[in-house]
Formats: C-alpha cells, sequence, structure tokens
C-alpha cells in the first residue's frame, strides 16, 4: 500500500469547476492530492467486513450533512473517524445504529449493512439493531437509577437472564470487563449520577457491554474526562477489541493513533482520507489530512 | 362624584406634567445642558407634588368617611334606639344605608329612621364639600411647592425614580399582604365560630346538619357541625376525577411528547388545552344537564340505583376539567428529562415504550408526583361544578352512585342567601374555609417545592 | 498508570454462557413489540378521549343553544283604537293618555280577532297566553315612537310565549298528554292555525341582547350580566395590571436575591393555586363587612377577581422579562442610563407583549369565574342593566348558573346560548394572546 490508490467512483461534484479539477489531479498522479478534491483518498474496503457503507447521505431537513461517504468496518478492529468540529462524524456514527431515526428532520440515503444485512431495509429491527450495534456518548449519560439498575436495565429489556442470580452475575461481570467492579463493588446500590464523570462513562461502556452487543460506537467518549480516566478507558477499549468491534470519533490524535487500527478523516461531510493509522498520522496524502494533522487548521 | 375628583385630579396632574417642564426649561434659560435631569423628570416631579398628597388624602377619606358618618348620626339617634342590641341595631343601619343608596327597604321605614338618612345625606354633602375643598388645596399647594423648588440643581430624577421604586417595592409585598388578609379573614371568625363549637367536634364529628342547628338554639348546636362526611364527599369526588384525570392526561402527555408528529402534535396540544379554558360553570352545566342523568340512565340499565347528583358524574366531569391541567404540567415535566436519557436507552435497543416506563417515568417521577398534587389541590377547591352536580345533604359514603356533598359546596350554600354576621351558620362557612385554605396550601407548597427541586436537578 | 485488569481474565469468561445477541433479542422481539403498540394504543385512546371530550363539550352545548338566537313572533292585528286604549276617558291625544293607556287589552282583542272562537275564562287565559308578558309594554314603546299610530289597524309581531317558542321550535312533545306538557291542546291548534297562516315566524332573538335578566324565559336576555362582566373586569384590569408589572418588575430586575424575594415568590405561587372560593371569603370579609363597599357590586367583583389574576400576570411578567437577554441590560447601563430607564427604555417594552399575552390570559380566567362572586353577592336577580360600578350586578357565568338552575326548557336554550357567547369571549381573548405572542415572539 504504498501508492496512491483512489477507490471509489463516487464523486460529490460540488461545482463543475472542482470535478474537473479533480480528473486534472488524477491525470497528473499529483501524490498528495490537493485542497479541492473531495473525493475520498486511500483504501475504502477490508477483507473481513463486519459493516459495510456505500454511498450514504444524510439530510437534516435541507442541509446535506454527510456527501457520499463510503466505506467497510472490519471484524473485531478499532476504527476512529477525525475531523474538526461539525464535520459531520457524530452524524454518520449515528447512522450506524440508527439513532438518527430519533431526529425527526433527519433523512438518510445509500446502504449501510450489517454482517450483509442492510440495516435501513424495511424488515430490520431497530430493536435488535441497536442490541447488536450499542453506542456510547460524548458525555455520560447513566439513568437516574442504581448503578446496578443501570448495567440491568439493557439485560432485563432484552429478557437476557431468567434468574436474579444470573443477572448479578452478568451485572458483576460486565463492570468487572468495564474496570470499574472496584469502585463501585460497595455501591452497587447508589444512583449512578453520584459517581465522578470517568466512572460515569465507564459505567455507561459497562452498561453498552453488558448486552454484548457486536459493534460498540463511542462518540468522543473521553471528551469530558481527566487524562487518567481516559487512559483506563483507552486500555478498555484495547481490551474489548478481541469481542467487539469499535467505531471510534475523538477529537484527540493521540487518542486515535493509541486506539485504533484504521482512521477515517472526514471534512465538511466528505470522507477525504481513510487508511491504516500509522499511516494516516505518519504520511497523508491530502492536503487537508495533512494540515488538520500538523495542526494548521480545525 | 367622586369618580370626577378622580378624573379632575388626573387631568389636573396631567397639567402639572407641563407646568413644571416649562418652569424647568425656564430656570435652565432655555439650555437643558444646565439642567441636572431631564425636563420631562422636572415635569413627572411636579405632576407627583400635584397628584400624589391628594390622591393619598382622597383614598383614605373616602374610605373613611362612610363609617364616621353612620357613627354621627348613630350618636344622634334617641336612646332607646342606640340601646338596641347590636344586631337590632346592625339591621337599623342596614335599612339607612339602603334608604341612603336610594333602594328599598323591606319595610316601610319609620320616621325616625327617615330622619335619620336625610341626616346622613346631608352630612354627606357637607363631607365631599370638604373633600373638594381639601384636595383642591393639596393640588394647587403641590404645584407651588415644585415650582419653587425647581432650579438646574434639583435632581428631580433622583426624587422621581425613589417614587417609583417605593411603589414597585409596595406592589411586590401585596401578594405577602393579600396572603395575610385571607388568613386573617377566615382565621378571625374561625375562632368566633370554635367558640360556639368545639374544635374536635367539628373536625371529627359525623354530623353535618347546619339548618338544624341554627333553628333549635336550644339544644348545643355542636352535634350538627361534624365536617367528616364534607370531607368524606370532596375525598370521593376528587378521586374519581383523578382517577379519570391522571391516566388520560398523563398518557395524552406522553403520546404527545414522544410519539405524536409535530403536525399531531401541533393541533391536538391545544385542542386539549381548550379544555382548560373553558369556564367551570359550563363543566357544572354539562355534568348536571348530561352526565348526571346519562349516568343515572345507565346505572338503571344495569340495574343499579343511582342518586340523580351522583358524586360519579361531578367525578366525572371534574376528571375531564382537570385532564389538561395534568397534561400540560406533565408534559413540562418529561420534557424536562433530557434526551440523553432517551438516546442512552434507545441506543440499548429498548423500545420507546420500554424507555417511558423504565427511564422516562422514573426520572420524571417526583415532577409528575408534584403536578398531580397540585391537580389535587385544584380538584377539591373546585366549586361550580360540585355546586350544580352534586348534592346538598351530607352523606358519609364511599359509594359514588350515592350523592354526597363537599366542603365548596357547604360553603357556598351557608353564604348565599340571607345572612347575619354572628350565627354560627355563617361562621361554620369560614370555619370550612380555613381548612379549605390550610389543606390545599399543605398540597401547594409541597408540590411546588417538589416540582421546583426536580427542575433544578436537570439544569 | 496501572494495568487496571488483567487481559488474562477475559478469555476465562465462559463464552458459552454467553449467547449470542442477535438471538437471545429476537427471542424476546415479539413481547417488546406487543408492549409497545399496546402501549402506544394507550396513548392513542387516551388522547383520542381527550379530545372527544372537547368535541363532546362543543357539539352538546352548541347543539343545544343555537336555537336561542332565534326567537318566535306572532304577528297579530291591532287597532290602536283611542277609545278602548284611554282609561281616564278623556278622549285627548295627548302623551298622558298614551302613559296611562291600557295597552294588554289592545293585545288581547287582536287575538281574540284572530280566533274569535275562543270563549270561556281558561280558554281565553290559555289565547292570551300564546303572546309574551311583555306584549303590553312592547305596544306601549311603539306609539311612544310613533303617537300617530294611534287610530290605525296594524299588523305587528309580537313575542311569543316561551311555550309557544319551545313548541314552535320542536322541542315540546306532542305525543305526551296534556296534563304532562306546558302547553295546552288548544294552544297548539292555534299555534298551528297561524303558522298556515304565515302569521308565526322565527326572527333573529335581538332580545337575548338588549334585555336584562327576566322570570320570563323569552325575555331574558344578557345584557346586564354582559355589563356586569364588563364593569368588573375593568376594576380587575385598572388594579391587576399595574401591581402585577411593577411587581414582576421589582422581583425580576431589582431585587436582591434573599430570604424576603424567597418568601414573597412562595406567596406569589401558592395564592396562584388557592381555590377561587378562598377569594370569595376574603372579598366578603375584607371588602364587604370590613370596608362596607356595597354588595354586588362590581366595584368589590373587580377587587376579588384582581386578586385572583394578580398572580398569574406576575409569573406571566417574570417569565417575559427573563427571556430579555442580559446584554441588553448591560447595553443600556453601559450607554450610562439608570437602572431605572434601563427597564422603563429597553427591557420593559421587549417584555412587553409577553406581559399582556399573560394578562390576557389572566383575564379570560377572570371573565369565566363565578364561584368567588357567589359569596360577594353578585348572585341575585337583578333586572336592571348596572350603570355603575356600585350598582348591583351579576356576571355572565354567574349568569349562566343562575338561569342553569331555573326549570324552563327555553332557560336550558337560553343557558346554552350564554355559555356559546362566554366561551366566544374566551376564544376570543385566548386568540388575542396567541396573535400577539406570535406576531411578537423574538428569538435571542
Ligand atoms: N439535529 C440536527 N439538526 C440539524 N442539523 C444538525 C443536527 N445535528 C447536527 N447537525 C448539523 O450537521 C453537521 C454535522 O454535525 P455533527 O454533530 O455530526 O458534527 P461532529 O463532527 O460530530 O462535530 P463535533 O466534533 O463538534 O461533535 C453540523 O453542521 C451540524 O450543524
Ligand atoms: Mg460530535
Amino acid at each position: 500500500m504504498s501508492k496512491t490508490t483512489t477507490i471509489g467512483n463516487q464523486t460529490i461534484s460540488l461545482n463543475d469547476s472542482i470535478a474537473r479539477n479533480e480528473l486534472d489531479n488524477q491525470e497528473s498522479g499529483v501524490q498528495v492530492t490537493d485542497y479541492d478534491n473531495r473525493q475520498t483518498v486511500g483504501k475504502i474496503t477490508v477483507d473481513k467486513p463486519k459493516m459495510v457503507c456505500r454511498g450514504v447521505n444524510v439530510y437534516y431537513s435541507q442541509k446535506h450533512a454527510i456527501k457520499n461517504v463510503s466505506l467497510d468496518i472490519g471484524t473485531n478492529e478499532v476504527i476512529s473517524f477525525i475531523g474538526p468540529s461539525g464535520c459531520g462524524k457524530s452524524t454518520f456514527l449515528r447512522c450506524l445504529n440508527r439513532m438518527n431515526d430519533t431526529i425527526t428532520t433527519c433523512r438518510v440515503t445509500g446502504q449501510i449493512k450489517l454482517d450483509n444485512e442492510d440495516i435501513y431495509e424495511k424488515d430490520i429491527d431497530v430493536v435488535q439493531l441497536r442490541a447488536r450495534v450499542g453506542m456510547v456518548f460524548q458525555k455520560p449519560n447513566p439513568f437516574p437509577k442504581s448503578i446496578y439498575e443501570n448495567i440491568a436495565y439493557g439485560p432485563r429489556i432484552h429478557g437476557m437472564v431468567n434468574t436474579k442470580s444470573e443477572l448479578d452475575e452478568l451485572v458483576r461481570d460486565s463492570l468487572e470487563r468495564a474496570g470499574l467492579i472496584k469502585e463501585v463493588e460497595k455501591r452497587m446500590h447508589e444512583p449512578g449520577t453520584g459517581l465522578s464523570g470517568g466512572q460515569q462513562q465507564r459505567l455507561c461502556i459497562a452498561r453498552a457491554i453488558a448486552i454484548n452487543p457486536e459493534v460498540i460506537l463511542m462518540d468522543e467518549p473521553c471528551s469530558a474526562l481527566d487524562p487518567i480516566a481516559t487512559a483506563k478507558i483507552e486500555e478498555l477499549i484495547d481490551e474489548l477489541r478481541e469481542n467487539y468491534t469499535i467505531v471510534i470519533v475523538t477529537h484527540s490524535m493521540q487518542q486515535a493513533a493509541r486506539v485504533s487500527q484504521r482512521t477515517a478523516y472526514f471534512h465538511l461531510g466528505d470522507m477525504i482520507e481513510i487508511g491504516d493509522t500509522d499511516q494516516i498520522f505518519t504520511n497523508p496524502r491530502h492536503k487537508l489530512t495533512e494540515d488538520y494533522i500538523t495542526g494548521r487548521f480545525g | 362624584m367622586q369618580f370626577f375628583l378622580l378624573l379632575a385630579l388626573v387631568i389636573l396632574s396631567a397639567c402639572a406634567y407641563f407646568i413644571g417642564r416649562n418652569r424647568a426649561f425656564v430656570v435652565a434659560s432655555g439650555k437643558i445642558r444646565n439642567l441636572h435631569s431631564l425636563p420631562s423628570f422636572y415635569g413627572c416631579y411636579t405632576a407627583l407634588w400635584c397628584g400624589l398628597p391628594a390622591l393619598i388624602v382622597f383614598l383614605i377619606w373616602v374610605t373613611l368617611q362612610p363609617g364616621i358618618l353612620i357613627n354621627l348620626v348613630l350618636s344622634g339617634l334617641p336612646k332607646e334606639l342606640q340601646d338596641l342590641p347590636q344586631d337590632r341595631l346592625n339591621l337599623v343601619v342596614n335599612d339607612l344605608k339602603n334608604l341612603v343608596s336610594g333602594h328599598f327597604i323591606s319595610n316601610t321605614p319609620d320616621g325616625i329612621v327617615l330622619e335619620a338618612a336625610n341626616r346622613y345625606q346631608d352630612m354627606r354633602a357637607i363631607g365631599n364639600a370638604a373633600l373638594l375643598v381639601t384636595v383642591l388645596t393639596l393640588v394647587s399647594g403641590g404645584i407651588a411647592y415644585a415650582w419653587c423648588k425647581i432650579s438646574p440643581k434639583l435632581r428631580a430624577r433622583n426624587c422621581v425614580e425613589s417614587v417609583i421604586n417605593i411603589f414597585l417595592i409596595t406592589s411586590s409585598t401585596i401578594a405577602v399582604f393579600i396572603t395575610i388578609g385571607i388568613v386573617l379573614s377566615v382565621l378571625f371568625e374561625s375562632i368566633r365560630f370554635f367558640h360556639q363549637v368545639p374544635i374536635t367536634k367539628f373536625l371529627f364529628g359525623l354530623q353535618w346538619s347546619p339548618q338544624i342547628a341554627f333553628n333549635s338554639d336550644q339544644v348545643s348546636p355542636s352535634g350538627a357541625f361534624g365536617t367528616a362526611p364534607l370531607f368524606a364527599g370532596t375525598l370521593l369526588i376528587s378521586s374519581i376525577a383523578m382517577l379519570v384525570a391522571v391516566p388520560i392526561g398523563l398518557m395524552s402527555a406522553l403520546y404527545l411528547s414522544e410519539y405524536a408528529s409535530p403536525k399531531f402534535r401541533a393541533i391536538a396540544k391545544p385542542a386539549l388545552e381548550i379544555l382548560a379554558g373553558i369556564p367551570t360553570v359550563v363543566y357544572g352545566f354539562f355534568a348536571a344537564l348530561n352526565a348526571a342523568p346519562l349516568i343515572r340512565e345507565i346505572g338503571t340499565l344495569l340495574g343499579l340505583q343511582v342518586a340523580s347528583e351522583s358524586a360519579l358524574a361531578a367525578g366525572l366531569v371534574m376528571g375531564i376539567m382537570i385532564i389538561p391541567f395534568v397534561s400540560s404540567l406533565s408534559d413540562d415535566v418529561i420534557n424536562a428529562v433530557p434526551q440523553s436519557m432517551r438516546d442512552g436507552s434507545y441506543a440499548l435497543g429498548a423500545t420507546k415504550s420500554e424507555t417511558i416506563k423504565r427511564v422516562l417515568l422514573p426520572a420524571a417521577l417526583p415532577g409528575i408526583v408534584g403536578s398531580i398534587l397540585l391537580a389535587v389541590s385544584r380538584a377539591i377547591g373546585e366549586t361550580m361544578i360540585v355546586l350544580m352536580a352534586a348534592g346538598l345533604s351530607a352523606n358519609l359514603t364511599a359509594n359514588p352512585l350515592e350523592a354526597v356533598t363537599t366542603v365548596t359546596v357547604q360553603i357556598v350554600t351557608l353564604l348565599t342567601g340571607d345572612q347575619e354576621f354572628d350565627n354560627s351558620k355563617t361562621l361554620a362557612a369560614f370555619a370550612l374555609g380555613l381548612l379549605l385554605f390550610i389543606v390545599t396550601l399543605i398540597l401547594n407548597i409541597i408540590a411546588l417545592h417538589v416540582v421546583h427541586k426536580y427542575r433544578e436537578q436537570y439544569e | 498508570m496501572n494495568k487496571i485488569m488483567l487481559p488474562a481474565s477475559t478469555p476465562e469468561r465462559p463464552k458459552s454462557a454467553r449467547r449470542d445477541i442477535k438471538t437471545i433479542v429476537n427471542a424476546s422481539l415479539a413481547r417488546q413489540h406487543a408492549a409497545e403498540r399496546r402501549f402506544r394504543w394507550y396513548g392513542l385512546i387516551a388522547i383520542s378521549l381527550g379530545l372527544a371530550f372537547v368535541l363532546l363539550m362543543f357539539g352538546n352545548i352548541i347543539g343545544k343553544g343555537y336555537r336561542a338566537f332565534w326567537q318566535t313572533y306572532i304577528q297579530i292585528p291591532i287597532t290602536f283604537d283611542l277609545s278602548i286604549m284611554d282609561t281616564s276617558g278623556s278622549g285627548k291625544r295627548d302623551l298622558q293618555t298614551i302613559d296611562g293607556a291600557d295597552y294588554s287589552v289592545l293585545v288581547r282583542s287582536g287575538l281574540r280577532k284572530l280566533f274569535p272562537k275562543a270563549e270561556g275564562k281558561s280558554q281565553l287565559r290559555a289565547l292570551y297566553g300564546l303572546v309574551s308578558a311583555d306584549s303590553p309594554y312592547e305596544l306601549k314603546r311603539k306609539i311612544q315612537q310613533t303617537p300617530n299610530l294611534i287610530g290605525v289597524e296594524k299588523e305587528i309581531w309580537l313575542l311569543a310565549s316561551a311555550q309557544v317558542d319551545t313548541l314552535f321550535k320542536g322541542n315540546i312533545n306532542r305525543m305526551l298528554d296534556e296534563s304532562e306538557r306546558s302547553i295546552k291542546n288548544d294552544q297548539i291548534e292555534w299555534v298551528d292555525k297561524l303558522q298556515a297562516a304565515g302569521r308565526i315566524e322565527e326572527k333573529f332573538n335581538i332580545a337575548l341582547f338588549i334585555n336584562g335578566d327576566s322570570r320570563e324565559p323569552e325575555q331574558a336576555g344578557i345584557r346586564g350580566a354582559l355589563m356586569g362582566s364588563l364593569l368588573t373586569l375593568l376594576i380587575t384590569f385598572l388594579l391587576s395590571f399595574p401591581i402585577g408589572v411593577a411587581t414582576a418588575v421589582y422581583l425580576e430586575e431589582f431585587a436582591t436575591k434573599g430570604r424576603w424575594t424567597d418568601f414573597i415568590e412562595v406567596n406569589i405561587n401558592n395564592l396562584a393555586a388557592v381555590p377561587s372560593i378562598v377569594f370569595g371569603l376574603l372579598g366578603l370579609a375584607v371588602f364587604i363587612n370590613f370596608f362596607g363597599l356595597p354588595r354586588s357590586s362590581p366595584l368589590v367583583g373587580g377587587l376579588v377577581l384582581s386578586l385572583m389574576t394578580l398572580p398569574v400576570i406576575i409569573i406571566a411578567g417574570r417569565a417575559a422579562l427573563a427571556s430579555v437577554p442580559p446584554s441588553i441590560r448591560q447595553a443600556a447601563l453601559g450607554m450610562g442610563a439608570s437602572k431605572l430607564q434601563m427597564v422603563g427604555h429597553h427591557v420593559l417594552p421587549l417584555a412587553m407583549p409577553g406581559m399582556l399575552t399573560g394578562s390576557i390570559i389572566g383575564m379570560a380566567r377572570a371573565l369565566g369565574e363565578s364561584a368567588p362572586l357567589l359569596m360577594i353577592g353578585m348572585v341575585a336577580f337583578i333586572v336592571d342593566v348596572p350603570k355603575n360600578f356600585f350598582d348591583p350586578a351579576t356576571v355572565l357565568p354567574v349568569q349562566i348558573y343562575l338561569w342553569s338552575d331555573l326549570p324552563e326548557r327555553a332557560f336550558v336554550e337560553r343557558t346554552s346560548a350564554a355559555i356559546m357567547i362566554l366561551l366566544a369571549f374566551m376564544i376570543l381573548m385566548n386568540g388575542l394572546a396567541i396573535i400577539l405572542r406570535k406576531r411578537f415572539e423574538r428569538r435571542w
């Protein structure tokens, strides 16, 4: 993968002149693609894809928030989305488990497949989908219930356990995997909102993995946390990778570099570049990516 | 005459405004910069000096004059009339007042009263003339004073602003005075009542028949002033109302905020709130003319004995009235639950109803309880519906098909019609009012506190 | 940084116990969706019930009341014969004769002319009962307007009696036995004849709007009640609006937050929830018994209602003031305005639409209020239209209450009509408030 491989025949023409510009660039074979090119640079496919997205567009009423994005998410990989604020990372992430359905003005077109099933198909059940594709939000949002009840919520509604002892075990197990058990062992029945921010976020992760999803989406899970709590969560992500596919949105490039294998760079609704994390951070091929990584803007 | 005097006062103050403003221009020799404040402030200053003292004197005068005149007239009455017992004397005074205001009185006035009325009218004319003179003196004095005071140095703005400030502060204390007024007005009469009827008998007695108590003075009246049946009736009707209003109101609020499309919500929400705007007398009419006969007919079909003024009819209609109250309060409360709670639940694969039942409602519970308490207090204090659709006779029962009466109905029946202010019947109404006020006050304070706390939690 | 957990612990987890989420969820899916559908139905049923009640109330009231806007009149040939009218026998056509004349004789002879066969005391009384008891006065008013009618024979439309009106509108069951209905067989026969002759007709019921209350349903009108409501609301507005605005301004802009303002706030919030009847007790004890203001007068009614409306206005006013952004206050103060000038010139004008909206809603509520007014005696039977704030008066909702107690069918109809008029006013006021809010709504 040393050469520039531009895959994807989906080019959004902002206007004719840009489209012509892109042609020029391809013909001249410049290695670093310049600003005007909005075609995805890098290889979007993987060998064992868990999720496959093709030509995804998202609109909020009139606003075109995601423009023709295509990408694969590999099984048991951690992929991170980076990009300046407002570029549509969260929006795209929320497409992956149809959380966008809760926003009435939001419209999604294109194809997103989970294990070869189109999740926007009519007969797909969002309830099942969201159980399979869990999500952790930017701001920790524990329910105003006890820690125990927070974790037990998912297993209960999906009827995953039959007895109280099974549930107890599942709760302990999830807390243990989220690395929270030591801190909360003695206060299982105190409100979850009484925990610190970092603990709350790990509680939310524990809540998500309690129902054993196949994919976990994380939207800036560490943005509200201090470095130590962040490190704990990063470690956790590393461990979870063995069993889960993880998509993480982050504003910290170090974090993306530390936890993910692949990275996608978004810019104003376009996915500009995608590739192995090492390559993106050491050797970006698009001018915009390079600017963002070197901190020239964003 | 008093009205015209008031009008004149307003007009004079307006004139004073212009006088003061012009005066300011003159003393500033045309240059506004010389003045401490804008000329309009000097105008206001003059207007205040012109109007305010006169207004205060006017108000005090007008409130005190009738009482003083009555006393003067009474002291002029012959000895045997003055020595009458208090209640007979009150009758004389009433006749007097009616004569003076030109209304008919029941019996033909006897000569002495007629003469007294004439004297009253004469003195009133004198009093009014004196008032006119006083007010005019104050007005001209005020204008003259302000005229002399106006100079470029005068801090007219500060003076005007401090007057406005006093007005603002006084206004804000009125709410407190209203509460005090309520408490005192019901408390005094209640205390008088509790001298006649022991408070324990009043609270726990099982027999309510004030008419009997009134008619047979010789036996101790306390036996007939037991409020237990009234509270039972109030509770019965309110419970029926809440049984109707809470499920319907709460579910409507949930449906509108969680399920309904924006278009449907935009139509249905105001449509439902129309119910809140309908005057209660309309509900009462509806209950008495439609609901009660309907329920009676249905009951007869089912072979049940239904009273024509059944608690069920009043309760049902009151429930309808309270629906929008519950729904709009719950709507506020539910919307205060942050979206992130919902998102967290949806992301775990919960359905909407699961999210509502297990996350939203528990989170919103304190607020909802608060709004239900407010609704209960509304139901307990509701008057017109029960007055028109519930019964009049006290009945200690839990059967919703029987007729019961409520506290509010009894207050109205005790106080409408002829009344003397010292028989236990009238006083009982005030004692009932005191109880009603205390009960609703406690409910309101708890409810407002809960709702307030709950809002803070999510702010 | 310490390792919080050994990775080794992960593989040890019994994988078999944790079934695949897809199959687990599939198993419970049907149950979840059934519960979802059920819940949704409950919600839909609840809201439909609520909306059905709205429709039911309006449908019922309009259905009962709309006929009251028409009233039955009977055309009767009247001969304004001076010799019949003149009771003094002077034979002069002067004002005194006109005033002293016996007009009921004219009505009776007109009716007899129409139905000459009627005879006997009871039959004649039934015949005279076809027209309203007000008819003689109506004739008198006509003569006073146009004195040269004297001596002329003229067809005159006279107000029918309430029973005839009810019959004509089809609200009396003719099949019932004579003793069970309020109208006699003879009368029904006459009405049918009148109808065949085109002498009976429904006309717009202007009496409803220009008359005061009356014991006779066909003459009863709401003018007095409307006037009473107007006077009462005028007092209410004049008192509660300035004080309410001043309180809101003080609490929101000037007061330093502390125990005292908290106490005031608790008071205000609580007053907003005190049962209205308690305000009636206050009015009775304080305004009537202590200050000796006239009972049943719009003045006392307005005072009582303004106490109730005050908290509403204050709460709405504070909300409106709070929605004005602080930047505007800072800008004004930065220009060297005094705090009062800042409020007066900038904040208050911006908050005024919101305050007015709240006040209109409060006034609408005061308009519909009746319970406290019963306490202060505005519940009497008052025929005269009140002319000032001290006259005994009643208000529209209390008039409805009074009429609703009366058994005649014609009063039920009139009550419904009065309710329609009251509701029209409420809708008008609330609509005004909505328009005001929409028109001046500002997003900061
Ligand atoms: N609910 C919404 N309604 C309308 N527009 C929205 C909505 N949510 C997001 N947008 C718009 O879509 C665009 C993408 O938003 P998104 O939240 O996906 O950005 P982001 O990349 O996650 O930004 P950040 O890094 O700040 O979280 C933004 O321009 C935003 O204004
Ligand atoms: Mg985001």
